[in-house]
């Protein structure tokens, strides 16, 4: 799994120094990410089916995590909860996520943006936790998203029709989406499941990897 | 033609897009679905039900997502060697 680490955009990874920046090839590799379906259907955005890009995001992923890892070993103990280091997992992910979409598509812009955004007002006004667009990549989405779907519900039961309705929950899933017209939010979410696809298979071959490993230290 | 564009204008402000837009949106939508993708029988399936099941494959990724981080974090801060196991394992294979 060398071409986790290569690849041709990104010459000065730290992982990397010297060895494997020869494999450079889009090989097809057994090992690693099971399944990617690169073949079947690539109409719309074949990007996030490649093995190429499969591999780039893994290599920023590892990265990031990396970070993520020095600095909560560097904090006092071993447990701040599963859950904070659970979601600083998921923000890094998610931040090497929005990267490798290149600032092509709305989700991935409104992803950084908001972490950025929210840094800032975590140092400013630390209690309020209530900002819509913002919790969408802290937070677990699930409760908040529970709650902003009965209100809306509430107020407009019949007014708009089903459709509209939905597509305007679909944005509101989508990081970035919640004001956007119809067509947008459904342009943004074909391209959002994709890439969350890759997210996941990425993840979780990392985590096979990680797990092998740290049961069985492979001969170097 | 003119009752699609009365409709289109009666649905929401926002929407002076055709229809066939929309709809040809919602059916690639619907090639991404795993669910929906093999029994495709595109005049059948209608459009709530599409993205209803695009939320909830969302909503499911999501919480996979989740889950994963949650175990990737347990795994890297569990044994410090796991880093350097790591990467010593990437550069090998």
């Amino acid at each position: 799994m060398a071409s986790l680490i290569s690849d041709n955009e990104q010459p000065s990874m730290t992982i990397n120094p010297n060895s494997t920046a020869h494999v450079r090839k889009k090989k097809r590799f057994s090992s690693s990410s099971p399944s990617s379906s690169a073949s079947i259907s690539t109409e719309s955005h074949p990007r996030w089916r490649s093995e190429k890009q499969h591999r780039i995001y893994s290599a920023k992923l590892i990265q990031a995590l990396k970070q993520v890892r020095l600095s909560s070993s560097s904090s006092v103990t071993s447990s701040p909860t599963t859950h904070t280091r659970g979601k600083a997992v998921r923000e890094a992910a998610d931040r090497a996520l929005a990267v490798s979409a290149r600032g092509r598509t709305l989700w991935s812009r409104a992803i950084l943006a908001n972490r950025i955004k929210l840094k800032f007002r975590k140092h400013k006004r630390p209690r309020q936790t209530v900002i819509p667009a913002m919790t969408t990549v802290v937070t677990t989405g699930t409760s908040r998203n529970k709650k902003r779907r009965v209100s809306v519900v509430r107020l407009n039961k019949k007014s708009i029709p089903t459709v509209n309705r939905k597509v305007r929950v679909l944005g509101r899933l989508v990081p970035g989406c919640k004001k956007e017209s119809v067509p947008v939010i459904l342009e943004e979410a074909t391209d959002y499941i994709q890439a969350l696809e890759m997210q996941v298979r990425a993840m979780n071959s990392l985590v096979e990897l990680l797990s092998g490993s740290a049961s069985a230290p492979p001969p170097i | 033609m003119s009752g699609r564009r009365s409709r289109s204008r009666q649905s929401s402000g926002t929407s002076r897009i055709s229809e066939d837009q929309v709809n040809d949106l919602i059916t690639r939508l619907q090639q991404l679905l795993p669910e929906l993708r093999d029994s495709r029988r595109s005049d059948k399936v209608s459009a709530a039900r599409v993205l209803q099941d695009t939320c909830n494959y969302i909503r499911n990724l999501h919480r996979e997502v989740d889950d994963l981080s949650e175990r990737l974090s347990e795994l890297l801060a569990n044994t410090d060697t796991a880093q350097a196991a790591l990467i010593r394992s990437l550069l090998s294979q």
